[in-house]
């Protein structure tokens, strides 16, 4: 099997899962008990806490752990709603379900909200976000990086504008966090969502950035963990892996992504060489998209069919974001970018990762053009009308 | 290479066999299951076929017999292509057959479409019916035939694909009784077993239309007169919708003798009622007819009809009259002849064709 899909999620690395196994059996204790036992949990956790503030360039003091992104992104747009009871949030059309279903659900409880454009590249349209501004505006949501198309948002941009206007600012950085460079000491947000298993961490285990001096409520109530924040006893495992996978990725970042950079670069000349109506989707300019996403369309091609194709021949990618049925449906991202349905069901994403190499690239390639060719060749059948 | 066949998996015992048997005759077979809920829908019908319930057993019967299998989307085509007709054909006092239009746009039409994509040279599903595609090397037609167990025989309700879809096809449980797939499943040990057989239209519960015509499909209710076959008014209804040709229960009229649903009128909103004779027609009308076993019919062809799934085939004659329609005379009156529903017309064991239900004819 060779694998492309990690925007949706990744292997845990072997040095992380060694880290981790001892938290299962050994040093089990709970974090909170007094006794020995549970002091060497709460010194990991400690430890995972120092540690990812540092990588990330925050105080240790401004991370949350939670069970993953859309937990993270739930806490910081609902909480902070929670704590206003009533205003107006702002967000974009190409945002996670994570992030959009929360404030969908608060409109319904009498938020107001805008959802703001797009580009085609998938940049969020300044004009846009300025015009749908209103007096009693609170928050804006905004994510770093898109996970179907890669695009980066202006985040250095969102955030001062932002700020100048008295806004509060969260960053769904789930797809940016272990893949591009996230600083938190030069990024004005008040909160950032990451997800561990996006950076070869374990499922299941996430994290809320949220800055010094901003209060936030709760969604859950329960024990003092987290600030009163997060109540639960932690998994202790989890963000001892979080951590220790952030530390890989962090550390070999910039040779990592250039080689994923030219991986990728490769794939997607070979296929704009073999292939007529070939159409990137997504940022081209290399800054303004993830280095290892590559979203295409092969017009007149249906997606599913391709990615069924693919996958009974070991290749894995995926139409856009992995969706919890598992099943197949034309991405809202594109439609929100290209405003077509037609585009958004002919094509793929094909995200890399630590395992490919050069000889994945080219089968897949090899594989695409293949098949792309052949079902242009077909016709769909006749049915009465 | 293996030849390549697309099976469309329910979750119910037929389709899970059926993959099974062609796994075991050497095909490479790949299962699909179309979903047809929403979310929201289908957690209230977790046993329906095709719901959550079903496509967890299509993944651990796949898992079993080594077959990739996918789930496809394809809740608004279903509303619009399947269900959408279903609350039309009642908005003008017909009684459709979604069965029919789901078999001939969807599973041989969308999948069929969706084999083409993937390479795969058939489509095979759970049917009891069977293909003969003896004659297609000679340039002939593919067949459609009743499938061996006539108590479960569902040709009927596959009488409009089109000889492209046909020659596409596989029904690999032809020549299988119910009881045999039943045992063969227990002995594959496929978890589909002893599931109970779906009798009902998929997205109906409980099989109360009218119930779901009102909550579902938003009908409201709108108040009309029942008459007699005089145009003697005898009682009110709550819109032609909710009623079908044939049926006694749920009339609210009191008479001498039973009355009958004889006739539904979208215009004047009126429901016709009579006695059991009054139901009586000794031929109908149908239109859109679709040959199977012959390109066109000459004359008056002589041949035996079914015009409901759970009617025994009549003899008849069928002949072509002008656009697009045939007349269809009984050799016995038959009881009930209800417009939208098909007439399906069989010589031996073979489909002739079939057509969809305009009106019945008194004599």
């Amino acid at each position: 099997m060779m694998y492309f899909d990690h925007n949706a999620t990744t292997p845990l690395v072997p040095e992380v899962l060694a880290k981790m196994q001892p938290y299962f059996t050994e040093d089990f204790g709970n974090p909170s008990s007094i006794h020995a036992a549970g002091r060497r949990s709460r010194l990991a956790i400690d430890r995972s806490r120092e540690s990812i503030a540092a990588l990330l360039g925050a105080d240790p003091s401004e991370i949350l752990f939670t069970s993953g992104a859309t937990e993270a992104n739930n806490l910081a747009i609902k909480g902070m709603a929670l704590q206003k009871g009533g205003g107006h949030l702002i967000t974009s059309a190409v945002e996670h379900p994570s992030v959009l279903e929360p404030l969908r659900h608060l409109e319904k409880l009498g938020f107001a909200l805008s959802v703001i454009c797009v580009d085609k590249q998938g940049s969020i349209l300044w004009e846009a976000a300025e015009s749908a501004l209103q007096a009693d505006t609170f928050l804006i949501s905004m994510q770093y990086a898109n996970n179907e198309v890669g695009t980066i948002q202006d985040v250095e941009a969102i955030c001062r504008w932002a700020k100048g206007k008295g806004l509060l600012v969260h960053i769904d950085a789930a797809q940016a966090v272990g893949k591009v460079p996230v600083s938190l000491k030069t990024l004005p947000a008040d909160f950032v969502t990451f997800s561990a298993h996006k950076f070869y961490g374990p499922k299941g285990v996430g994290g809320l950035f949220v800055r010094r001096g901003v209060r936030l409520a709760g969604l859950l109530e329960g024990g003092s963990h987290e600030k009163r924040l997060r109540p639960g006893t932690e998994n202790v495992a989890g963000i001892v892996g979080m951590a220790a996978a952030l530390e890989i990725a962090v550390g070999d970042m910039t040779e990592e992504s250039a080689r994923l950079e030219k991986l990728r670069d490769a794939l997607a000349s070979r296929l704009s060489g073999a292939l007529e109506d070939v159409e990137l989707n997504g940022d081209p300019r290399p800054r303004r998209r993830l280095p290892n996403t590559l979203n295409v369309c092969f017009h007149g091609v249906d997606a599913q069919s391709l990615l069924m194709s693919l996958d009974m021949e070991g290749h894995c990618v995926s139409t856009g974001a992995a969706c919890s049925s598992g099943s197949l449906e034309p991405s809202p991202v594109l439609i929100a970018m290209k405003g077509s349905k037609e585009l958004a069901k002919s094509s793929i994403r094909i995200s890399l990762g630590r395992s490919n190499t050069q000889e994945h690239i080219e089968k897949l390639g090899e594989a695409l053009v293949r098949h792309v060719k052949r079902m242009r060749s077909v016709r769909p059948a006749e049915v009465s009308a | 290479m293996k030849t390549k066949v697309l099976i469309g998996m329910s979750g119910g015992v037929d389709s899970s066999v059926a993959a099974a048997l062609l796994v075991k005759e050497g095909y490479d077979v790949i299962g699909l299951t179309m979903k047809t809920w929403t979310e929201d829908c289908s957690t209230t019908h977790q046993e329906k076929c095709c719901g959550p319930k079903a496509i967890t057993d299509v993944r651990s019967v796949a898992d079993q017999i080594g077959i990739p299998c996918y789930t496809l989307s394809h809740e608004e085509e279903f509303g619009k292509t399947v269900i959408g007709y279903f609350v039309e054909e009642y908005k003008k006092g017909r009684t459709p057959n979604p069965c029919v239009v789901c078999n001939d746009k969807l599973k041989f039409g969308t999948i069929l479409s969706k084999a083409r994509e993937l390479g795969a040279e058939f489509v095979a599903t759970g049917h009891y019916a069977l293909v003969d595609h003896s004659r297609e090397a000679s340039g002939g037609r593919a067949l459609l035939q009743r499938g061996k167990d006539k108590s479960k025989d569902q040709s009927y309700f596959l009488f409009n694909l089109k000889q492209e879809q046909l020659k596409a096809t596989l029904f690999p449980l032809g020549n299988y009784r119910k009881e045999e797939t039943r045992k063969l499943a227990k002995e594959l040990n496929l978890r589909t077993h002893d599931k109970p057989d779906s009798q009902e239209i998929c997205f109906v519960p409980d099989n109360r239309y009218a119930n779901y015509l009102k909550d579902q499909a938003g009908v409201p209710a709108h108040r009309g007169d029942i008459v007699d076959k005089d145009g003697k008014k005898l009682g009110e209804h709550d819109g032609i919708e909710f009623y079908t040709v044939g049926q006694r229960r749920g009339l609210r009229v009191a008479g001498k003798s039973a009355y009958y649903v004889t006739g539904l009128d979208p215009q004047s909103n009126t429901v016709t009622v009579g006695s059991d004779e009054d139901l009586h027609c000794a031929g109908l009308v149908a239109s859109r007819p679709n040959w199977i076993s012959v390109e066109n019919i000459a004359g008056s062809v002589p041949c035996e009809v079914k015009i409901r799934y759970n009617a025994e085939p009549v003899a008849a004659t069928v002949e072509a009259m002008p656009e697009n329609r045939v007349r269809v005379v009984f050799a016995e009156p038959q009881r009930a002849v209800t417009p939208g529903q098909a007439v399906v017309f069989y010589q031996g064991e073979s489909v002739l064709g079939g057509a969809w239900i305009e009106e019945g004819m008194q004599r």
